[in-house]
């Protein structure tokens, strides 16, 4: 031994460098350390997460605000609107006291409208992501797992599903529903309308996730730690839930991820073609409706709503693309 | 030597039986009504026995029903004919309730290991799992138990916490050997534990059975597809064919004394050095195995033999014990091989000539 002992120690292995962990790295672990380093996927959850901060805190903001979503301002006090119904202030009416403007003709605060319309479209279309999920995952696993006959009439139903016209169902079938539970003398319940439309998203939208479960699950049980686990004695329900879920979460991530953006866009475009919540409710995209009525003489009523909703679903589809590349990072282009 | 039944000499009980047994897969067809148009005849008839404590080496070429007989051993795979006793008891057809008892005690180490671990568990529990559904509670407690199997399975029991994607394919063949130990199996069905490893790999993962199986007196049912592997393991050795068992023999008695045609030509693969020095016989079969829809008549080897005769295509050969075989040598020919590795040299194939 003609090296000195520290150039040893120096040069050959230097003891351990990263110190052995006694703790793995999970898969989502791994997953979400990728996820961090994607710039545009940070940027954009905070956006989004900052939309659901809205949404969540929208009583709070009102009354830090000062204002509600149903006071008629407009019409209570005078020299807010003109004879026309148009705000008197420029640009909408915008003014330190209404940030966003004044609604033509009735007189609402439109920052209090957005926030409360952002709540409302955001809890429908969580409610219908959380249903799809919910019957994508049951109906998905069970057409995998099961095979045979179950798999070929869940597949049928699928294959109908998705072909269709959802939207054109939905707007003839909403006043179906209407004349059913409700009398015609009647006012429709908001409650009812919300169930309706949750129900009819969903109705339509679960097939997708479904059949990308059943392929999944088709091919997970052909891996063989199912079988090592059946070898064991495994029942069913623990291979389902402990052995094949745990390995569907990151499609089911993904889908709903890219699912909750394409429900806030078809809510609002219910809401606009006038099958979606109904007054006094505000709503996303029944701003749009009034916002297109009146846009030649008040464009910033337009504007708000319009901006706020691409910003939205551009941003989560961002987000969307992130987690599955962070969750694939070999797909990534 | 001995070279029939179990190695302990005692005359006991066949711990696994399996008689007449059969899987035939159906084939399915048709675009909305689905017909049955034929049957895949994986395994067709093979009778075996698997004495405590004993390895038994099963090989065959690809697609020859070596690992569709693993599954049906271990009953993830329901028999279509025949019976499979174990300990003496019938469970050909028994539900999962029914094998309750049994499952601890008849374990799996599968070939891939990469997919026979969940990517989603932690070593620790992947390796917990048997215990936590068959209800055993070691009494130094399950983490422990577990730890301690890492360590028998020549792991750090520090990586109890470790996903399985940390890890070489021998260190995952290893877990899934410690999770075959968790339930203190009597029987082990290895499917081709160490065809996916390296080379270099392969011997210590065989060293580690084979270091179990005499420790702790668990019988092996260690399938292979090609002699070598199974050689140094297994006391004795079936030679599968196309869903049936050739020959079957002690392991001394079936590599140096074959008698099937088949077994001389795999056998004449083995890269082995010879100790005598003397050459052997240099056998290079011709055409692909046929195919196990529609298996030739009488033997099925007949299509690759270089023996074949009209006998062969017309009368299906009993496994029984030929003439100048010891006991426990069975042998399904006709026209059976003399009983050595140096014959002359045969070759089918005429571009290997
Ligand atoms: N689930 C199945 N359905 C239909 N046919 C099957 C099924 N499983 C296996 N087979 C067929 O049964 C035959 C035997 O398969 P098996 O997996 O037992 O072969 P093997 O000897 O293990 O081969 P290998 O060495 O490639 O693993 C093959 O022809 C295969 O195609
Ligand atoms: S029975 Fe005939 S065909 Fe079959 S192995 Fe023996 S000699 Fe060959
Ligand atoms: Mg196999």
């Amino acid at each position: 031994m003609t090296i000195p002992m520290p150039a040893v120690t120096e040069h050959g292995g230097a003891p351990a460098p990263k110190a052995p962990e006694t703790v793995g790295r999970s898969p989502g672990r791994l997953m979400w350390l990728r996820f961090r380093r994607d710039r545009t996927g940070m940027a954009s959850a905070g956006i989004v997460l900052f939309f659901f901060l809205v949404a969540a805190l929208a009583p709070a903001i009102s009354s830090v605000y000062g204002k509600d979503p149903y006071t008629l301002y407009g019409q209570d006090a005078p020299g807010l609107l003109n004879e026309y119904g148009y705000p008197v202030l420029p640009n909408g009416g915008i003014s330190s006291e209404f940030w966003f403007g004044i609604e033509p003709a009735l007189g609402r605060d439109v920052f209090m409208q957005l926030v409360y319309g952002i709540r409302t479209s955001l809890l429908i279309a969580a409610a219908a992501t959380v249903l799809i999920v919910v019957i994508g995952i049951v109906l998905g696993i069970v057409a995998g797992y099961a095979g045979g006959r179950t798999d070929y009439t869940i597949g049928r139903v699928i294959d109908i599903t998705l072909s269709f016209p959802a939207t054109l169902f939905i707007i003839a079938f909403m006043p179906v529903v209407e004349n059913l539970f409700v009398s015609p003398d009647e006012e429709t319940p908001v409650w009812l309308r919300a169930v309706t439309l949750v129900i009819m998203l969903s109705a339509f939208q679960w097939a997708g996730l479904a059949r990308l479960l059943r392929g999944q699950v088709l091919s997970l049980r052909e891996r063989e730690f199912v079988e090592a686990a059946r070898v064991t004695g495994a029942s069913p329900a623990r291979i389902v839930f402990k052995e094949l879920l745990p390995n569907l979460w990151t499609p089911i991530l993904v889908q709903a991820t890219l699912l909750l953006p394409a429900l806030v866009t078809a809510e609002t475009a219910l809401s606009f073609l006038g099958v979606g919540m109904i007054e006094p409710i505000p709503d996303w995209g029944r701003m749009f409706l009034r916002g297109t009525q009146v846009y030649q003489s008040d464009i910033t009523y337009l504007i708000f709503p319009g901006a706020a909703l691409v910003i939205f679903v551009i941003a989560f589809n961002l987000l969307g693309d992130s987690v599955r590349d962070a969750f694939d990072p070999k797909i990534k282009r | 030597m001995k070279e029939t039944g179990p190695t302990t000499g005692t005359a006991a009980e066949p711990l696994l039986e399996l008689s007449g047994l059969e899987k035939h897969f159906p084939i399915m067809s048709g675009l909305v009504f689905k017909r049955q148009v034929g049957r895949v005849h994986a395994v067709d008839g093979i009778d075996l026995a698997v004495y405590p404590g004993e390895t038994l080496g099963l090989v065959g070429e690809s697609g020859c029903g070596k690992s569709t007989t693993g599954r049906l051993v271990a009953r993830l795979l329901e028999p279509t004919g025949g019976t499979v006793r174990y300990g003496g008891r019938d469970i050909t057809h028994a539900s999962r309730r029914e094998l309750r008892p049994i499952r601890a005690e008849i374990q799996m180490i599968f070939q891939d290991p990469y997919s026979s671990l969940n990517p989603r568990h932690t070593v620790g529990g992947i390796i917990r799992g048997p215990m936590e559904i068959n209800g055993i509670d070691p009494p130094e407690g399950r983490e422990r138990r577990v730890r301690e199997l890492l360590e028998i399975v020549g792991l750090n029991p520090e990586h109890y916490n470790r996903f399985p994607h940390e890890f070489s394919g021998g260190q995952r063949q290893r877990i899934g050997v410690a999770r075959a130990l968790a339930l203190n199996p009597r029987l082990i069905v290895a499917d081709e534990p160490v065809s996916a490893l390296d080379v270099s790999i392969q011997a210590q993962v065989v060293n580690l059975l084979r270091e179990l199986q005499r420790e702790l007196g668990i019988a092996f049912l260690f399938i292979a597809h090609d002699l070598a592997v199974v050689r140094h393991f297994s006391q004795r050795v079936a030679v599968m064919y196309l869903g049936k068992i050739v020959e079957i023999a002690g392991r001394d008695s079936l590599y140096e004394r074959p008698r099937h045609p088949y077994t001389h030509a795999l056998l004449s693969a083995v890269p082995e050095a010879e100790p005598e020095g003397r050459a052997r016989e240099r056998i290079r079969l011709a055409g692909d195995v046929p195919s196990p829809i529609d298996p030739p008549s009488g033997c099925r080897f007949r299509t690759r033999c270089w023996k074949a005769q009209e006998k062969c295509a017309s009368e299906e050969p009993p496994l029984v014990r030929l003439e100048g075989s010891p006991e426990g040598h069975l042998t399904a020919c006709h026209f059976p091989e003399a009983p050595t590795v140096h014959g002359r040299d045969v070759v089918l194939d005429p571009a290997l000539a």
